[in-house]
C-alpha cells in the first residue's frame, strides 16, 4: 500500500463547535490512496516544539484530491491547527495503518462513534455501499457537536440516533446505553471513541454474538511502525503497535480489562 | 570555488567498512528500513541501522512508552525487538534488497549473549557491520549498564569482536562523566569505530495526575534538544581517539550534519527526525552535496574534523 508525504493546502478551515474544527485539505496523493479507518500524520507547525506530528483519522475524502480532518483542540498541536488559514500548506504523510474491513454484503451495521472517535465514521459510512441498514449512534458532551454531523449522516441514508452527556440532544447519557437494542439485527458493529466507550461496546457486542472492529488510540511518535512507541495490551499478554496493527483491529484482539 | 558540474566524493570509510555517503540512520529510528521504503529513497544513503537486536525475541515495556518534550521526546520502549532468528528470516531478505549497507544493532543481558548474538549474524549474507549498542544493563552485575564502566565496555568489544570478523562499531552512552574514558577503553579493545550518542537519561511528570508520563517513569531523551550534548561529545571523542566517529543527536537537517562532520565525525546517523520529517536522511544526501559545493571541497572527508578553533 502506498504511503506518501505530501505538503497538503488547506481549501477551508470550519468551526462546527466550540474547540472542533473541519479542516478541507488538497492532497491529492494521499486522497486517491486513502480508505475508511486510515488517518494521517500531521505536522502541526513548522517548527521544532512542538517536535513530533499528531495523528487524525481521515474524516471525509473525495477518492482523488480532497481529504477532510475533524480536530478537537486538546492542546498545543490542536491548537495550531485550528489557527491554520486557508492556502496554508501542512504537511502530510499518509494515508496510513490498517481501516475498516467489510461487513458480509447487504447486511446491516451499526457504526457507535463517541467524541471526536466520530471523524472515521463519516468517511466509512460513505463507502459502505447501499443496499444496507446503517444504522448510526452518536454520543459527546453537548448536542452542538453532534447536530451537523448527525445531519450528514442522515443525508446519507443512515439511521442515527444521538446521546449527549447533558441531554442537550437525543438521549442523557452515554451512546452505548442505545446500542444493545440494535444489536439482533446487525452484522457488524465499528466503534471509534474513548477508550472505555470501546470497552463497553465490544462487551455489549461480545454478549450479542456480533461482530466489532474498533478504532484503537495511542500517542503516536512516527506512525509508520517503526518507533514501537504507540503501544495498546493486546489478548494473550501481547501488545498491538496502533499504528500497524490499527488503528483499526477486531475488538478481540484488544485486552480491555487491563 | 569547484566548477560547479565537478563530481562530488560523498564516500567515506568507517575502518574497514566502506559508505557511498556519510549519511546513516539511528537505530530504533527506522525499524528494519521496509517502513520507510514509500518515503524514503532507501539507496540514496549511505546505510541503515536497525532497531536493537537481542538474542531472544523481547516484548518491551508497557505503555505509555513514549512522551513529548520541549523539542525532544522521551522513549521506553524497553529494546522490544523480534530477535535474531526471525530478524535473520523475515527482516533481512527486505534489507539484502536495499542497495545500501545494512549495519545490525546488537544488544544483549551479559557478555556471552552479545558473542552469541555477534557469532549468530556473521556470515548471514547482507550483514555488513555490527554496532554494540552498550547502554544496556548488565544483568549479572547487579544492572550497572556496560557503558558506564570502561572496563565493561572494554569486555563486552573483545568479546564482540572474538565472534565476528565483521567491521565492529561501538555505540557509546552519554550517561556517564568521562566520555573521553569509554571511547579510549573500547578503542583500545579493538572497536573499529565509535558511534554517539546514545539518549540521555530523562524523565517526565504529569503534574494534574501527579504520575510520570513513561509507565517505566525515566526514560531516553532524544531529538534536537539534545544536538549541544552530542556535538561537544563527538568532538571531545574525535579529538581523543585515532578510530572513526559517527555523529548521532538531534540531527535534523544538512546543517547540523556538517556541524558533526566538522565536530570530527566521519559519518552521521539520523534518529528522531525520521519521524517527524521522513524525508530528512535524503534531504541531508543532497544537502551534504550542495554544501560542499558552495565551500568549494570537493570530497567529504576533507571536512571531517575541520573546524576552525582560536583567532
Ligand atoms: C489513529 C488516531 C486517530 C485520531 N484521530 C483524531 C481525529 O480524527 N480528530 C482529533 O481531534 N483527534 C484525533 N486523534 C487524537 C489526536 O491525535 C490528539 O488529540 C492530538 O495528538 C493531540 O495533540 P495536541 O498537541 O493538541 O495535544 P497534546 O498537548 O499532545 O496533549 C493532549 C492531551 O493528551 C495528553 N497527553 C500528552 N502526552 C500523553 C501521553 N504520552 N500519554 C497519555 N496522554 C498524553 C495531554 O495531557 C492532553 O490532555 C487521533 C489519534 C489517533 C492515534
Ligand atoms: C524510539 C527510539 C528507539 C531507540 N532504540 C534504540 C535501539 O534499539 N538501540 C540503540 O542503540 N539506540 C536506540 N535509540 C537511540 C537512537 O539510535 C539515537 O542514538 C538517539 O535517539 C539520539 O539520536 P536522535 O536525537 O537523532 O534521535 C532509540 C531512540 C529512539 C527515539
Ligand atoms: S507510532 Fe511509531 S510505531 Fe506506531
Amino acid at each position: 500500500m502506498p504511503e506518501y508525504q505530501e505538503n497538503s493546502i488547506i481549501d477551508t478551515i470550519d468551526r462546527l463547535a466550540e474547540n472542533f474544527y473541519r479542516l478541507s485539505l488538497r492532497a491529492p496523493l494521499i486522497a486517491s490512496a486513502a480508505r475508511p479507518g486510515q488517518f494521517v500524520m500531521v505536522s502541526c507547525a513548522p517548527f521544532l516544539d512542538p517536535l513530533l506530528r499528531r495523528p487524525f483519522s481521515i474524516h471525509r475524502c473525495n477518492g482523488s484530491d480532497t481529504l477532510q480532518l475533524l480536530i478537537r483542540v486538546v492542546g498545543r498541536g490542536t491548537e495550531l491547527l485550528a489557527r491554520c488559514r486557508p492556502g496554508q500548506s501542512l504537511s502530510l504523510i499518509g494515508p496510513l495503518g490498517r481501516g475498516f474491513n467489510p461487513p458480509p454484503p447487504a447486511s446491516s451495521v451499526c457504526l457507535v462513534g463517541g467524541g471526536i472517535g466520530i471523524a472515521p465514521l463519516l468517511f466509512w459510512a460513505e463507502r459502505l455501499k447501499t443496499p444496507r441498514r446503517c444504522t448510526v449512534l452518536l454520543g459527546s458532551r453537548t448536542g452542538k457537536e453532534l447536530t451537523q454531523l448527525a445531519a450528514e449522516f442522515s443525508q446519507l441514508g443512515c439511521r442515527v440516533e444521538t446521546a449527549t452527556d447533558d441531554g442537550s440532544l437525543g438521549h442523557r447519557g452515554l451512546v452505548t446505553d442505545l446500542l444493545a437494542a440494535h444489536l439482533p439485527t446487525a452484522a457488524k458493529t465499528y466503534a471509534c471513541g474513548p477508550m472505555p466507550m470501546m470497552a463497553a461496546v465490544a462487551q455489549t457486542c461480545r454478549d450479542a454474538k456480533v461482530a466489532c472492529e474498533v478504532s484503537l488510540e495511542a500517542h503516536m511518535a512516527c506512525g509508520l511502525g517503526a518507533c514501537l512507541g504507540c503501544t495498546v495490551h493486546g489478548d494473550g499478554g501481547r501488545y498491538l503497535h496502533v499504528c500497524k496493527n490499527g488503528p483499526v483491529v477486531n475488538a478481540e484482539e484488544v485486552a480491555w480489562q487491563r | 570555488m569547484a566548477a560547479l558540474n565537478l563530481p562530488i566524493d560523498l564516500s567515506v570509510s568507517l575502518g574497514p567498512l566502506a559508505l557511498t555517503n556519510p549519511v546513516l540512520t539511528a537505530s530504533g529510528t527506522f525499524g528494519y528500513a521496509a517502513e520507510f521504503a514509500h518515503l524514503v529513497p532507501l539507496a540514496r544513503l549511505g546505510g541503515v541501522v536497525v532497531k536493537g537486536i537481542s538474542l531472544a525475541p523481547r516484548p518491551g515495556n508497557p505503555p505509555p512508552r513514549i512522551v513529548e518534550t520541549p523539542c525532544g521526546m522521551l522513549n521506553a520502549i524497553g529494546l522490544e525487538n523480534v530477535g535474531a532468528d526471525r530478524f535473520i528470516a523475515e527482516k533481512m531478505p527486505f534489507l539484502r534488497t536495499c542497495c545500501c549497507r545494512v549495519i545490525v544493532n546488537i544488544l544483549g543481558d551479559s557478555i556471552e549473549e552479545y558473542a552469541v548474538l555477534a557469532e549468530r549474524l556473521t556470515g548471514v549474507a547482507g550483514i555488513d557491520a555490527l554496532e554494540v549498542n552498550i547502554s544496556c544493563p548488565n544483568v549479572k552485575k547487579g544492572g550497572v549498564a556496560f557503558g558506564t564502566v570502561p572496563e565493561m565496555a572494554a569486555t563486552v568489544t573483545q568479546a564482540v569482536k572474538a565472534a565476528t570478523n565483521l567491521p565492529v562499531i561501538v555505540k557509546l552512552s552519554p550517561n556517564v562523566t568521562d566520555i573521553v574514558a569509554m571511547a579510549r577503553a573500547v578503542e583500545t579493545a579493538g572497536a573499529d569505530a565509535i558511534s554517539l550518542i546514545n539518549t540521555l537519561i530523562g524523565m517526565a511528570i504529569d503534574a494534574r495526575t501527579r504520575r510520570p508520563w513513561l509507565a517505566n517513569v525515566i526514560g531516553g531523551l532524544s531529538g534536537p534538544a539534545i544536538k549541544p550534548v552530542a556535538l561537544r561529545m563527538v568532538w571531545q571523542v574525535a579529538s581523543a581517539v585515532k578510530i572513526p566517529v559517527i555523529g548521532i543527536g538531534g540531527i535534523a537537517t544538512t546543517e547540523d550534519a556538517v556541524e558533526f562532520l566538522l565536530a570530527g565525525a566521519t559519518a552521521i546517523q539520523v534518529g528522531t527526525a525520521n519521524f517527524f520529517n521522513p524525508a530528512a536522511t535524503g534531504q541531508i544526501v543532497d544537502g551534504i552535496e550542495a554544501y560542499l559545493r558552495h565551500q568549494g571541497e570537493s570530497a567529504v572527508r576533507d571536512i571531517v574534523g575541520s573546524l576552525r578553533l582560536g583567532a
